[in-house]
């Protein structure tokens, strides 16, 4: 099972099992290309259930100095889309069959061209997309490309969100809703906002989709607490620090996220 | 058509790629302007703003020297180096800054290359008496250390900006971030025609001013509207600024002039327009519109001998101009525009700032080709004492 239906159907285990998704970012070439396959690797072994594969831009305008950091240091490096797409490739020939999205600025997309980057997601097993500066309103023909391919495109809100804009993402996000749990960039922070039970409640009053919250959350505590509030959790930051002492130290910080949910 | 449409669009070009967390900022920011733009006491307040402070109208110069020494053409100055702090940022500043203030915002930010539109921010904030921040790419801060000076004077904070190139593309990227984290109180006060949906059209609205009074300036000067007008274009503020109020004269022709570096063949400039290969359409900064880029889509470092137009994109409203064919688009690169500059100090006493030096660059080009009737009214958008460090090493070089 491929595209959004495996994302819909992590969902619905995760579910299942009382437990909100682990969701990991990892970007790939941080702090080497080979290094970050074995990463992306380590993340499914230590029971990911959804991994975020970030592609490495040279104006990150969403992300906190840890991401800016590593993602620069991979663009030094020479990564390119191509590299990300080949670093998925390379983890399912590997036999590791969890959901993996691209996560990346819009510009390097438009590049690539939609048409072969929805291809290339079919041929090889690239289940979703997230474009953090492309708003649910924005980029139409993308969004017609990956739903005709049957991929999954998260949207996301913020606690600044309206409610025209939280019916906008519950029409439009396909696979869950990529709910940013403060305003601001990533990176991780030690406590975990008062707003968020409300803001997850308002917007489960229209959206069907399942909510999973990002930014900012680095400790199995933290997920602990908004695991129970949410589908899913998000964690970015604190994984790739963990990236420059390698696979197995993401594998640990990993596996601890992942059990402090159940 | 009009543009820009509901959506921000002017044709293929504009949108709004940020962060959703900025969306209803900038929902908010498009309803108030859109209110405050036919509210008469908003724009008188502005207006008197700019007849007791900013020294406006600026005036249209006959450029009589130059016209005699390129031999055609008139050329008229527009006098955009007259206004209060050096240049047309100030027109978009003090706009801003008020509008901040109806929105009953406290806290400013700003991003600046060069400088001047900090140090424009850091004016209007003063006279206005709000909280103002500016982020500035840690290279350019070397290269402005007067600007920074002037900023700091007044009562700015500037922050430097030390990821990527460390220049004005990765200050826009920090102001963005700190936009995102403090949106609810802060205003972003951007200080080019690009960027998301409201911003090009509010920043070519507050610049038409200098498109508005040239005309009429124009007109009673010499009776009749120039042949050609002729603006530099980095984001593109001060030329949108002035080919505004000319858009619906068909027979006058626009010209922009972008940054040639040294040269397209090498690579090293920030000529959008004349490099295919490498300016691409694209999304930056909130906005789609021509990009450099390399071939996977990572933003390009650019050259230019002036940090004001040393920029990968160009505002939305130019590529519309330009795809539609009102609009055409030069370039003139480092060694022309040091030409320009020298002859411009010494034919007619003024010191322009590099990138104005750029539109009069072109002037040189174009004025012997046309006849000893036509005009040419060149934006000469700020004056060059910023520049002279720049300009002092280049001609030792």
């Amino acid at each position: 099972m491929h595209g959004l239906n495996s994302i819909q159907a992590v969902f619905e285990q995760a579910k299942a099992a009382n437990r909100a998704a682990f969701i990991p970012y990892y970007p790939v070439g941080y702090p080497d290309y080979t290094t970050s396959v074995d990463i992306l690797q380590a993340l499914a072994e230590a029971g990911s259930d959804i991994i975020e594969v970030g592609v490495p831009f040279s104006d990150p305008l969403a992300d906190g100095p840890t991401i800016q950091a590593a993602t620069q240091q991979a663009l030094e490096k020479g990564t390119t889309p191509h590299h990300c797409i080949e670093a998925i490739a390379e983890v399912r020939r590997r036999g590791i069959e969890t959901p993996m999205v691209l996560m990346g600025y819009l510009n390097p997309f438009i590049a690539y061209g939609f048409n072969q980057l929805a291809i290339e997601s079919q041929q090889i097993g690239i289940d979703g997309f997230i474009v953090p500066d492309m708003p649910a309103d924005e980029g139409e023909s993308f969004q017609a490309v990956l739903e005709k391919a049957d991929l999954a495109l998260p949207h996301f809100l913020a606690p600044t969100s309206s409610p025209s804009r939280i019916r906008l993402a519950a029409q439009k996000a396909r696979g869950y809703i990529y709910l940013v749990s403060v305003t601001g960039v990533t990176g991780a922070r030690t406590t975990v906002p008062d707003h968020l039970r409300k803001n997850i409640a308002e917007i489960r009053t229209v959206a069907q989709q399942p909510i999973a919250v990002g930014f900012g959350i680095s400790t199995p505590k933290q997920a602990a607490s908004i695991g129970e509030i949410a589908d899913g959790i998000i964690v970015g930051s604190a994984l790739v620090k963990a990236g420059a002492e390698g696979p197995q130290a993401v594998y640990q910080l990993a596996h601890r996220l992942r059990h402090a949910l159940d | 058509m009009i543009v820009p449409d509901a959506r921000g669009y002017y044709g293929g070009f504009g949108g709004r790629f940020v962060p959703e967390t900025v969306i209803p900022a900038l929902e908010e920011l498009t309803d108030i302007y859109s209110q405050l733009q036919h509210d008469a006491e908003f724009q008188n307040e502005l207006d008197l703003l700019h007849r007791t402070y900013t020294g406006r109208p600026t005036p249209v110069s006959f450029a009589a020297r130059l016209t005699a020494h390129l031999g055609g053409a008139e050329i008229y100055l527009k006098r955009e180096d007259l206004a209060h702090s050096g240049a047309h940022k100030i027109n978009n500043a003090l706009g801003q800054a008020l509008l901040t203030k109806r929105m009953g915002k406290q806290r400013v930010i700003a991003e600046t290359g060069a400088g001047q539109h900090g140090v424009a921010t850091a004016t209007a904030c003063a006279l206005l008496g709000l909280e103002c921040i500016v982020y500035m790419g840690r290279v350019d801060m070397e290269r402005q250390k007067p600007n920074v000076f002037r900023m700091r004077l007044l009562g700015a904070e500037v922050r430097p900006v030390e990821s990527g190139s460390q220049t004005l593309k990765d200050a826009i990227n920090e102001a963005i971030r700190d936009w995102v984290t403090n949106v609810e109180t802060t205003h972003y006060l951007l200080g080019s025609a690009l960027g998301p949906h409201p911003y090009p059209l509010m920043v070519r609205d507050f610049q038409s001013v200098i498109g508005h009074e040239a005309r009429a300036q124009m007109l009673d000067l010499t009776g009749a509207l120039p042949n050609v007008v002729v603006a530099c274009v980095g984001g593109g503020s001060n030329s949108i600024g002035i080919f505004h109020a000319f858009r619906d004269d068909a027979e006058v022709k626009l010209v922009g002039v972008e940054a040639g570096g040294h040269g397209i063949t090498s690579g090293q400039h920030a000529a959008r327009f004349a490099d295919e290969t490498i300016a691409r359409i694209g999304t930056l900064h909130g906005t789609k519109s021509y990009v450099m880029q390399t071939p996977d889509g990572q933003i390009m470092e650019t050259h230019s001998i002036s940090a004001g137009l040393d920029y990968p994109s160009v505002g939305p409203e130019h590529a519309y101009l330009r795809d539609m064919g009102r609009a055409s688009y030069t370039y003139a690169t480092d060694a022309e525009t040091l030409e320009a500059f020298q002859l411009l100090c010494k034919l007619e006493g003024i010191i322009p700032a590099l990138e104005s030096a750029h539109a009069i660059a072109e002037v040189v080009k174009l004025a012997p080709t046309l006849p000893n009737d036509a005009m040419i009214l060149v934006n000469l958008s700020g004056r060059g004492d910023k520049d002279l460090d720049t300009v002092i090493k280049a001609l030792e070089a």
